[in-house]
């Protein structure tokens, strides 16, 4: 692939979904777009980039984004920020009516994992009135995330045996989410770079090892309408190598907790 | 890090058993190896591992029938039990938790399973990496 051809592949990417690509990414682009240019009888990559400047092959270009923007999931990833909802939940549920609903939102959640491992943290907690709000970019990764149907290789991903034999009901060789569980959960397809007041308040965002793709500004950007989302007592969790350092002034770390970040001013930021 | 973690891999299969060891050894792990429930056995009267990981079907005894008998010998907290094993019905799996396991990985497995399984039973900390 020559570097013009990269350039309009991350040039595309960059402006559909604000994931940049460097170029020491080649071989990831090689890898990931190898069973589109097959399933589209493209002879090469650089015969792909001089497709895509066609506007018209839009469906080829959302192809393209989906297949370098997918990125793997587990179930309760990283751990400790599951911990910390676990402590989290009961204190914000008890700061509010019955009557509310508390809203999660899993922001790029990928094929799932997030969103359902929130689920039954809070069946486990036995929070009823809530649900949680899954995205991504990727129409493919929404739509498996909708079916909640693993693989065995994925319900072993962080996933303890107990939880699975609860919360799972085997089908084939596959595993796919109880109902009461999918019941609490809705997917769409969105993009992280749009405007999201539509979506109104979460009292818990989750936006994890996603926005290290972004350039700084943009990752600004996307810190400051994730927070206008914020609930004024409630968190963000970022991916534990992310910062909002040097980023945005409206989100402050919540002390020991890494990965956890309040609205900057609010009171008693849940530690 | 305290003393190395014991651990015992019941498999009939000398590649399985290999292929657990190094991932076990790895995070440092202290591994024993035995090739049928019977002799996995005499090896918990020898010294009590931390942990054993164990195929189901094998010859002579079973994993499911050296987990009672282990449960009844040595009481449900110890040594903690993962099964490991190609059996991945539901019930299988149920049926194993009833009997005392504490785990239950579904073969084919990888380092990044395995890893996790550990760190989910307490004996590697949240950073390890598969």
């Amino acid at each position: 692939m020559n570097t013009e051809s990269f350039a309009a592949i991350a040039g595309l990417v960059k402006a559909r979904s604000g994931i940049v690509l460097t170029p020491d990414k080649g071989y990831m682009l090689e890898t990931r777009l190898a069973p589109l240019l097959k399933q589209e009888s493209i002879p090469s990559l650089d015969a792909l980039a001089t497709r895509l400047r066609d506007p018209r092959v839009e469906s080829l270009a959302r192809a393209v984004t989906e297949a370098l923007t997918t990125n793997e999931s587990s179930f309760f990833r990283d751990g400790k920020p599951f911990d910390h909802l676990r402590r989290l939940l009961p204190r914000l549920r008890a700061a509010r009516p019955a009557t509310h609903r508390l809203r999660i939102w899993s922001a790029a959640c990928s094929t799932g994992q997030e969103a359902y491992s929130v689920a039954i943290i809070l069946r486990e907690l036995g929070i009823q009135n809530a649900e949680i709000h899954g995205s991504d970019l990727s129409r493919e990764v929404v739509e498996r995330a909708r079916e909640g149907s693993f693989t065995q290789f994925e319900v072993q991903r962080g996933l303890p045996v107990q939880m699975l034999v609860k919360h799972f009901r085997q089908e084939g060789s596959r595993w796919r989410v109880s109902p009461e569980l999918r019941a609490m959960t809705r997917f769409e397809e969105r993009n992280l770079l749009a405007d999201h007041r539509s979506l109104g308040r979460f009292d818990i965002i989750f936006c994890r090892n996603v926005l290290i793709y972004f350039d700084p500004p943009t990752k600004g950007r996307v810190m400051n309408a994730l927070a206008a989302q914020l609930a004024p007592d409630g968190v963000l969790y970022l991916g534990g190598a992310e910062t909002v350092l040097g980023l945005t002034d409206r989100l402050v770390p919540v002390a020991g907790e890494r990965g956890a970040y309040a609205l900057a001013g609010a009171a008693g930021a849940a530690s | 890090m305290g003393e190395a973690v014991s651990c015992l891999v019941v498999d009939d299969s000398r590649v399985v058993r290999k292929a657990a060891r190094r991932i076990l050894e790895r995070h440092g792990f202290e591994v024993r190896e035995a090739e049928d429930g019977r002799k996995a056995l005499d090896a918990c009267r020898e010294s009590l591992p931390r942990l054993v990981m164990l195929d189901w079907n094998m010859p002579v005894m079973d994993g499911l029938e050296f987990l009672r008998a282990a449960r009844a010998e040595f009481g449900p907290d110890e040594p903690l039990i993962m099964l490991c094993t190609t059996e991945s019905e539901f019930d299988r799996i149920v049926t194993a938790l009833a009997a005392g396991a504490q785990e239950y990985i579904m073969k084919p497995f990888d380092d990044e399973i395995v890893t996790g399984k550990l760190v989910q039973l307490g004996l590697l900390g949240e950073d390890a990496e598969p």
